[in-house]
């Protein structure tokens, strides 16, 4: 037993004190073990390979749960933002109406997305919606045109590949400092000043708890658009009835009346997006650190099974030699 | 199947007040999602139609006939709610003409707000805040929506930085040389002399 024990740690020490250098490397399809020979010129088995390997998967794991902790703590912090900017864009829909199939020339499709990674798969799905997006207005009819607004790194390195052409405007590091509104409403300032559109469909995820992200599409329609559609009836029929106070026209307060619905709802899918983006990362981090858990276990199995095979090997050697000599 | 299908309903009111309501309290999807989801299933048919906002609201009372007692305000910021379907008497707005007074059975009207005192009158109390600008919509169904960038109450202004606000701006208007200068003084003279009026007002 104590021989044992001492061969043990000897073969971890095999390295320094052993003159004789590893021979063999005989690799196996499952298990690759190295054969070394210890002070007293016994084979054994090593489980260098799967120790190494355990310890980095418990690397692994420790860091993907603090990820996790981090996406946590940003997550509150982020949630309370996004559940008071709910009801800034409500009055604009209750006036508005929403009207995403309404035929316009130009579309302009706004997809917001992270710039970290490992946040799961929502910003496969915005890019997947905005082409699906672009794929329905080219649809209806050969004139239409729709381009692209980029917020993000990821949906940028997703969208660059094959819809370069159509790409109008990139921003990145959105989130380097704290969301506010002031900085969302120059950048929806920069947007409208650059593009021209007759509908904004901003893409985003939309927060409904820590496990469920809502794919969603909001519609800012342009001036234009809106009185034709009031013009024509339906569902904006009764935008005639309102009074218009103030100002040298109608047409002046709907100006900055759509600017303002722009920056308010890309305001709010924004943050709804940051709060999706850390609560996918949280979920990511925590299967993560599951499934690095899990193959700990199983790593775990394999060393014990080894170090027994070599323990039960070195026993079977010592007593068969035994049995020898006594004959 | 049917009890396992009650069981899970009482799981799901214990969400929190904001959760999404049951598909079931949502009136049925209005025409204008039907169009979108139908043309989406046809060009696109493996993914699912991304959500409008309208399935995330609740739908607004059609108009009454006779004019209601109360006036219903939603006062929105950026960063706050401050008054949710609130049901009160009068509210004043800073519109862009002139204090405008906002009672129930109000002609259904949008207006832009300019910087300037914004007051809630519900029975004998009143609150006052100073808005910055904003939109007011007002519903033909006596619901108001004020939507401000920002908003604080009266009490919370300090004079002495108004002032010093007023006379930096003045000068800043002095000295401006291009145009996007001198309208960017203009606005900070408009806000602080506004300001000015409203705490001594």
């Amino acid at each position: 037993m104590a021989m044992a024990a001492l061969r043990r740690e000897g073969r971890r020490l095999a390295p320094l004190i052993s003159p004789r250098t590893i021979t063999a490397v005989r690799s196996s399809p499952l298990y690759p073990t190295l054969e070394d020979e210890g002070p007293l010129g016994v084979r054994h088995i090593s489980t260098q390979v799967v120790r190494n390997r355990m310890k980095s998967v418990k690397n692994i794991q420790k860091i993907t749960k603090a990820m996790k902790m981090v996406a946590a703590s940003k997550l509150r912090a982020i949630q309370t933002k996004t559940e008071n900017s709910r009801g800034l864009w409500q009055p604009f829909t209750a006036l508005l109406g929403d009207l995403p199939s309404a035929d316009v020339k130009k579309n302009v499709v706004v997809t917001i997305s992270s710039d970290k990674g490992l946040c799961g798969g929502i910003n496969s799905t915005s890019v997947k919606i905005s082409k699906g997006l672009h794929k329905l207005n080219s649809a209806t009819g050969p004139e239409k045109e729709t381009k692209y607004v980029i917020l993000g790194e990821k949906a940028k390195a997703q969208l660059v590949r094959d819809s370069k052409k159509d790409i109008e405007l990139i921003i990145t590091e959105l989130q380097k400092n704290p969301l506010n509104y002031t900085q969302v409403s120059v950048l929806a300032d920069e947007i409208l000043k650059n593009v021209e559109y007759d509908a904004l469909r901003i893409v985003f995820n939309k927060f409904q708890s820590v496990v469920s992200f809502v794919p969603t599409v909001s519609t800012v329609l342009s001036t234009e658009i809106v009185e034709r559609e009031a013009e024509s009836g339906g569902k904006l029929g009764d935008l005639d009835s309102y009074e218009v106070e103030g100002g040298e026209t109608k047409g002046e307060i709907l100006q900055n009346l759509a600017e303002f619905q722009f920056s308010c709802t890309m305001f709010n899918a924004v943050l709804e997006n940051a709060c999706s983006e850390q609560g996918a990362r949280m979920s990511a981090m925590d299967s993560s650190s599951r499934n690095a858990g899990d193959m700990l276990d199983r790593l775990t199995l394999t060393y014990n099974r080894t170090r027994q095979a070599s323990i039960t090997t070195e026993l079977i050697e010592i007593i068969s030699g035994a049995s020898a000599l006594e004959g | 199947m049917l009890g396992r299908a009650s069981m899970l309903l009482p799981c799901r009111s214990i969400l929190p007040a904001r959760a999404r309501p049951f598909s079931t309290d949502l009136p049925a999807a209005p025409s204008a999602d039907a169009t979108f989801t139908e043309a989406w299933t046809k060009v696109i048919p493996n993914m699912d139609p991304p959500k409008t906002p309208l399935s995330f609201m609740q739908p607004r009372p059609p108009t009454p006939s006779s004019i209601p007692s109360k006036l219903t305000v939603n006062f929105v910021l950026p960063y706050a709610s401050e008054l949710a379907t609130k049901e009160v008497d009068m509210v004043i707005v800073p519109a862009t003409t002139g204090q405008m007074g906002v009672l129930p059975g109000h002609v259904a009207t949008i207006a832009e707000l300019k910087p300037g005192v914004l007051s809630v009158h519900e029975g004998s109390e009143m609150t006052k805040y100073f808005v910055s600008s904003g939109f007011v919509f007002i519903h033909a169904n006596s619901f108001a929506d004020i939507i401000a960038v920002e908003a604080v109450p009266l009490d919370r202004l300090d004079v002495n930085l108004v002032q010093k606000g007023l006379a930096e701006f003045t000068s800043k208007l002095s000295s401006a040389t291009t145009d996007l200068e001198k309208a960017e003084a203009q606005i900070g003279i408009d806000v602080h002399s506004a300001l000015n009026s409203a705490l001594t007002g």
